[in-house]
Parts: C-alpha cells; structure tokens; sequence
C-alpha cells in the first residue's frame, strides 16, 4: 500500500536533520529525523517513503535472506541429483 | 547491493517456486491474503501468480488506502479545493479519484487550484512561499505515511506557518485485518503482512492474528523474491501446523518498528472512535484525526465541509472481493460498468486495487478472443 | 477492425486534461466525436501521417500542436520538439520531409527574448533535419492564456517508394525493435518542472528519426512493415494500438527493454512504469524477422543508435493485448495508458 524505495545516503545536512539519498542516479534530499537516532553515516542505506527516510536497510539480513534462499537452491540441486540417480539405477 | 535486482534473480525465485510448488498439497485449496496493495500490485507487475500451482490463491485484501477512502470523504476534501484562497494539495494518487462531481484534476480544469505534491513537506514549503493563500493538504494512508503527516505538522507548528492544515484520512490497518478476520464469510489461511506499515508498527501489532485467529502471517517485502519467499514461510507453517508471526523483511522491519515515528503520531493524532471505509463498512478505532493541540492545523476544523455520506452502489461486491469471497471478475459490475476509467467500486479507483490491478494486467487476457465487433453492438 | 471502432460514441460532458493525454480517453475523443463528424478513408486509417497520392507519387502530410511545462528543458525546448516532432510523423510514415509551417500562439508578456529563443531552437532543429520553413501564422492570446507559448506545427514530406507500411502488413513471428533507452523525455520534462525536488543528469531525447528510417528502408526493404514514434503514452500505448489495429498479440521481453538507470531510478522512486513514459526520438518498428538481424545493426549503426535493441515480437495469440515477460517467467498484460501518468506513493 506504500511504495517506500531503497537509496543511499550520499550527503548528510545534520542541521536540518536531511540528507540526499541516490537510487539509480536520481537524487533527493529526504528527511531522516524518523531514523536519526539509530545513527547515519554517508553510504548508507535508507528506505525512503514521501520525502522521508523511514528505516535504516540492513544489509547483513539481505544478505542473510540471499544465502537462506540459495541454500534451498542447493537442496533442490541435491535432491534432483538424488531422485535422478534412484530413477537411473532402476532404470 | 542495491536491494532490487538481487531480488529478481531469476535462478533463485525458480527454486523458491519450485519449493512451494513441493510443499504445496495437492489436495488442499490456500487463500493466502496479501493485506497491502503494494503487494497486489508488485504481484501483478511481476506475473508472480504465473509462477505458483493453481491452487494457492492470493486474495487481494483493503491495504490501499485510496480505495477504503469513501466517496464522501473525496467531496469534502474537494469543497475545501474549491474555497478561494485555497491551494489544495495531495498525492499523484488522489489526483484521478472521482468523487461525485468528479475528480481533483477534474476540479483543477474547472479553476480549483489542486496541486500534486511528491512529500507532505512539499506542501508545507508551498505555504511558506504563497502566504497569502490557505495551502490545504489532503493526507492518506496507513501507518507508513502518518509519520510523515506528524512531522510535518510538527514542523508547521514549530515554525508557526498558519496558513497550512491537513484534511486528515489517516487510517489504521491493523483494525481493518481484525475486521476481516470477525466477518463470517471470511476463508483466508494465511496474511502476507505489509511490509512498509510494519517499518512503522512492527510486527507486534499482528500477534493477535496467530494466536486468536490461528492464522499465520508473515510481514513481507515487495520484491518477487520477497513475496515468494514469504508464501513459503506461510505454506511451512502450515503444512507443519504452527499460527506465528513471522518476519521476512528483516533488512528494514524492526520487531518493535520505529520508536521515533510512533513518538510522532502520537504526539499530533488521536484516534477517531470510528471511520467509515469503502467497501468493509464503519470500523471502530480505525482511523486517526488530529489532536487538540494541533487543531489549528486541521482543515476539518477551520473548514465547514459537508461531511454526506456517499453510499456506494449496492451492486458493487467490493466487500466480498476484499474478503475473498469473489474474484474482481465474480463482480456484477466489474469489467462492465465499473473499468479504471470509470469506476463505480473502491477497488476499481487506485491502480494497486484488487480490481484495477486484475483489469489492467489479467483482465484483458481473457477477453481477448472478444472481437471489436462485439463491443459496437455493446451499448456504450 | 478500425471502422468498428470508430462507432465508439463520446458522451464526457466536459474535456478534461485526460482527453489530451494521448491514451484511452484521447482515443475516445477522436474515435468518438472527431471520426465521426469528419468521416473520409484517409483519416479513417489514424495514421501519423495522412498519405494522398498525386501523379505517380505519395504525398504525407502531418500537423502537431506542442504544448510543454517549462518550456526550455534539459537537452531540448519547445521550438526543438515542434520540429522534430512533426518531422518524426512524417518519416514514421516513410516519408523524407519537404518542409514546414509553423503558427506561434504567444501569451501576452511573454519575454520577446524567449520568443526569439525558441525561434532560434526551430531554425536550428529545421535546419540539422535538413528542411525549411515554409510559411507561418502568429497569434497572441490574453496574459494567463497560454502558458507561454504554444507552436503548432503542420509537415509535408515525399513518401519513399520503397516504404509499404501499415498495421496490415504485420504478420505473426514479426520482430519488434526500438532506437533507445525509452522514457528519458518524460522523466526529463517532469523533474525540469521542479515541483518533485528530484535531480538527475538526464536530458530529453528530442532528435529527428529521418536517419533511422533511412536505414530501416535500407536494410529491410519491404521487410520493414510498421514504425510508430512513441511519444505521449509511451511504448505500452504505441503498442496498444499495433496490438488492435493489426489484430495481433504483441509479446515483450522485459529484460530486452532499453531503460537507463536514471529513467529506472525515477520510475521506481515515483511509482511509475517506464512503457507509459513519453519518448521524443525513438522510433518502434516492426519487421519481418528473416531481416530483423541486419535492421538492428543498420539501427546501431546510425550514430545515437547504439542502444537500439529487439524488445519482442508479434504473436496470434492473444490478439488485441501486449504482454510482458519476465526473466523468471512472470508474465503481465500491458494496457493502454488511462491518463498521464501521475507519480504515486502507494
């Protein structure tokens, strides 16, 4: 229902609580009062939601998240090779 | 990383696809409700259906917060638009929304000065620099965007800008899954949770659905891989008889949300004892308004609106589609007298609606073998 | 197929901003009101282009009214597009231009520093297309009335022998190929009108098209079948209109679709779907796929064309509707476009 968009912090205005974030080379400048106690440094990624940036994205949980899903590729991988290996021996 | 095309890798979604498609009993039917639009649309957007067996069934629920406004509601905000010395501001969202004498950009044409702002602060600097007009902005959404509305206020207060106030339309979604999950009808298994509302609430809020309704739900992310992803946490739950919430979309949702944006709405808002949205009724406890010590800036108070309540056709089913019980297409109207051009129901006005969403990227499909030829004979 | 749709009847009591978008409802208003009341087999073919023959020979002629919000953008301004744009009807009807008249409606108090300016930008686009202008009209409006500066553009252009073009033509199998990066003229215009604070380094795509289809005759011959500039509306409108007009199903691959990250970047920030963003130089045809080869290179090799790529093909099935594919097998419809496309945050 929100279409909130992650982009990377390039700027940070800690006057003003604002910084300009990047996605794809565009540019903005958001305001990250709503994240600013858990601590922004340029590099960093927001999600960014009408002109605010609304949570910090973590990257070791997406990369966590990529490693759980290609574990379950690897599985797959192994099960197949094991179903293929029971088809041939009763071939 | 870049958060995006890492999660459309297309080696990896197929394993997850070919997981759920293992995991899947042939025997049962799943109705699985995504409760936010941006899930229906990113669904469709990405044909992720196309990749899941038939009978897992995503049932589109009420999270868009531009179909669940009421008619009535669009026509207060539009006689405040048509006051003069008002610049009336709101999302791009807003701007095609009918309300019964048409829609903000159709008042805009008229002579109303209706203007699409990206960010409610947006609106706010438009005060700054026209001080000798009213600037009005015209707030919706879940708890995703209400932070934003608060802090702007906040702000507004902060500076003093006295020429700026909010129609207020903030709505809350958790009341609304509680509503969905008491209707009778209701044949769900399993909530994709949304995701960028829970950035906002956390995942707390929903404990409820696990433990008094049995049901799972697990907060997504948008991507194809996400929502994938989330609909295998779902079936495991189930296949392995466990209710849990569970969240998917650990790289920007916090279990306990955003301290700093809750601090914020409860500052500026207060809840409104009930509200009434399209489609599912009055809800109590549904929605927010402004607090007393923020009423300057609220526009329902300095404006007298009409406040009449526009019922929508009875023929319009948009309560049973939100509940699942109908498909868009199982609609009387749907495709006939209600299209994304002209549309009678709440999902049929917002490109993330249920019913938009399967028109302009299904519907089309399965009237294709219709010639022209019919749609003259058609009265139109 | 066109004359059952010309009975589409047109009962909007007012016009409305949408009626000019270039999508569904601008459909309506021509096919509903217009097409009727000024019934001929020329206009009937809803071409860029109206063609009429005269002594052995095909004459094309065009006419375009340009309105743009600023009026000076990054990479081009108002004088530019009225040139190129009346240019590029002509020549995605295979016509070589001959030259153009322009009528300038000036809003009273408009700079005459502008004026000149955008006259400047017109003599110098007519002039890199190799045309003149011919003749022209001059009109000023009350102060608020225009925005400006409004041009309107009329074009009249000699259609190459060899080009036998039409939504008839095209065959199932078909492959479909654009010059470049799409949606770069939209998202230029929209972020030069400031109202979204967004930056990028993006610039408008305005160009004439002349030399593409130049090379498109060249190396396709009579296996180049259809061309179509997509300009308001997008690739997904253009399409749209391929899809009912030549009662073919039209099937796109994602990954194939030329989009720069800036364009993407946009999009995604502001919830829109770059098929449905205006282009001003890029040029969709459709060609016989024992020639598609050797017109994809013929279209990179034209200097700015180096992006171009095959972005789909035509199919039988389902006819009348575009469709997307995805690297993982997701697959969307494509519809036309409602209205201009408005930035979104849900």
């Amino acid at each position: 229902m929100c279409l909130a968009i992650p982009g990377r912090i390039v700027a940070l205005e800690p006057d003003t609580h604002l910084a300009s974030v990047d996605v794809l080379g565009v540019r903005r400048r958001v305001n990250v009062d709503l994240v600013w106690d858990q601590g922004l440094a340029e590099g960093d990624w927001v999600l960014i939601h009408v002109g605010f940036a609304l949570s910090k994205v973590s990257e070791e949980e997406a990369a966590a998240q990529l490693r759980l899903l290609e574990a379950l590729g690897e599985d797959q991988q192994a099960l197949e090779e094991v179903q293929g290996y029971i088809f041939d021996a009763t071939d | 990383m870049r958060y995006v095309d890492e999660l459309r890798d297309p080696r990896l979604i197929r394993s997850v696809a070919a997981e759920i498609a293992r995991l899947a009993d042939p025997d049962r039917h799943y109705r699985i409700m995504e409760v936010c639009g941006g899930h229906t649309h990113a669904i469709y957007r990405h044909g992720l259906t196309e990749l899941l067996p038939p009978n897992i069934e995503l049932v589109h629920g009420p999270g868009c917060p531009v179909c669940v406004l009421p008619m009535g509601r669009i026509d207060d905000g539009l006689a405040i638009a048509d006051q003069p010395g008002v610049i009336f501001t709101a999302f791009g969202d807003m701007m095609r929304v009918p309300g019964r004498n048409g829609t903000p950009l159709e008042h805009q044409a008229r002579g109303a000065d209706v203007r699409m702002v990206y960010s409610p602060l947006d609106a706010l600097k438009l005060a700054q620099a026209n001080p000798e007009k009213h600037v009005v902005f015209f707030a919706i959404g879940f708890e995703t965007t209400a932070p934003s509305t608060a802090l702007t206020l906040q702000r507004a207060k902060a500076l003093g800008v006295r020429n700026f106030s909010v129609f207020c339309n903030h709505v809350l979604i958790v009341p609304a899954i509680r509503a969905i999950l008491d209707s009778p009808d209701m044949r769900l298994d399993g909530f994709i949770g949304p995701g960028h509302v829970s950035t906002v609430i956390g995942c707390r809020p929903y404990l409820f659905v696990a433990r008094d309704y049995g049901k799972p739900l697990v907060v997504s992310g948008f991507e194809p891989l996400d929502i994938l992803q989330s609909i295998l946490m779902i079936l495991r739950q189930l296949a392995e008889g466990r209710a849990e919430v569970e969240n998917q979309y650990r790289r920007v949702v916090p279990w306990d949300g955003n301290p700093a944006a809750l601090r914020a709405m409860a500052a500026v808002f207060e809840l409104r004892p009930y509200f009434e949205w399209r489609g599912l009724g009055f809800i109590s406890q549904s929605a927010l308004k402004i607090a007393p010590a923020y009423a300057e800036w609220d526009a329902e108070a300095r404006f007298a609106v009409p406040g009449i309540r526009v019922t929508d056709p009875k023929a319009a089913q948009c309560g049973e589609v939100l509940k699942g019980v109908l498909k868009p297409p199982q609609c009387k109207l749907f495709g006939r007298e209600c299209t994304p051009e002209h549309p009678i129901g709440a999902l049929m006005v917002s490109s993330e609606g249920a019913c938009a969403a399967y028109y302009h990227y299904v519907h089309r499909l399965a009237t294709a073998g219709r010639s022209d030829r019919c749609a003259r004979q058609q009265p139109v | 197929m066109r004359e059952a749709a010309a009975r589409l009847t047109f009962r909007d009591p007012l016009i409305e901003l949408v009626h000019g978008a270039g999508g569904k409802a601008t459909r309506r208003l021509i096919e509903g009101l217009f097409l009727p009341l000024l019934e001929n087999p020329t206009l009937a073919a809803l071409a860029d282009a109206a063609t009429i023959p005269l002594d052995g020979l095909r004459l094309a002629l065009t006419t375009d009214a340009f309105v743009v919000r600023p009026l000076r953008f990054p990479g081009g301004s108002i004088g530019e597009l009225a040139v190129n744009g009346t240019i590029n009807d002509l020549a995605v009807s295979g016509a070589h231009p001959l030259g153009l008249l322009a009528a300038f409606i000036v809003e009273a108090g408009l700079p005459s520093d502008v004026l000149r300016a955008e006259t400047e930008a017109l003599a110098r686009a007519a002039q890199q297309a190799g045309i003149v202008v011919l003749g022209g009209d001059t009109k000023v409006v009350e102060h608020g009335k225009a925005d400006g500066l409004y041009i309107v553009t009329t074009g009249i252009g000699l259609v190459d022998a060899r080009a036998e073009l039409g939504p008839e033509r095209v065959r199932p199998g078909d492959r479909i190929l654009i010059t470049g990066p799409i949606g770069d003229h939209g998202i230029t215009v929209l972020l030069a009108r400031g109202e979204l604070d967004l930056e990028a380094d993006l610039v408008s795509d305005t160009r004439p098209l002349t030399p593409f289809v130049a090379a498109l005759l060249d190396a396709a011959g009579p296996g180049l079948r259809w061309m179509r500039d997509p300009t308001r509306g997008g690739v997904a409108t253009a399409l749209n209109e391929l899809a009912r007009e030549a009662g073919v199903a039209v099937l796109l691959v994602e990954e194939a679709l030329p989009v720069r990250d800036a364009v993407r970047g946009a999009c995604e920030l502001l919830g829109l779907d770059p098929l449905y963003v205006a282009n001003e130089g890029q040029l969709l045809a459709v060609v016989d796929p024992s020639v598609a080869e050797a017109a994809l290179a013929a279209l990179r090799r034209v200097p700015g064309g180096e992006l171009a790529a095959c972005i789909g093909e035509v199919r039988t099935e389902p006819a009348g509707v575009v469709t997307v594919t995805t690297a993982y097998g997701g697959q969307r419809v494509i519809d036309m476009l409602v209205g201009d496309p408005l930035p979104r945050i849900c």
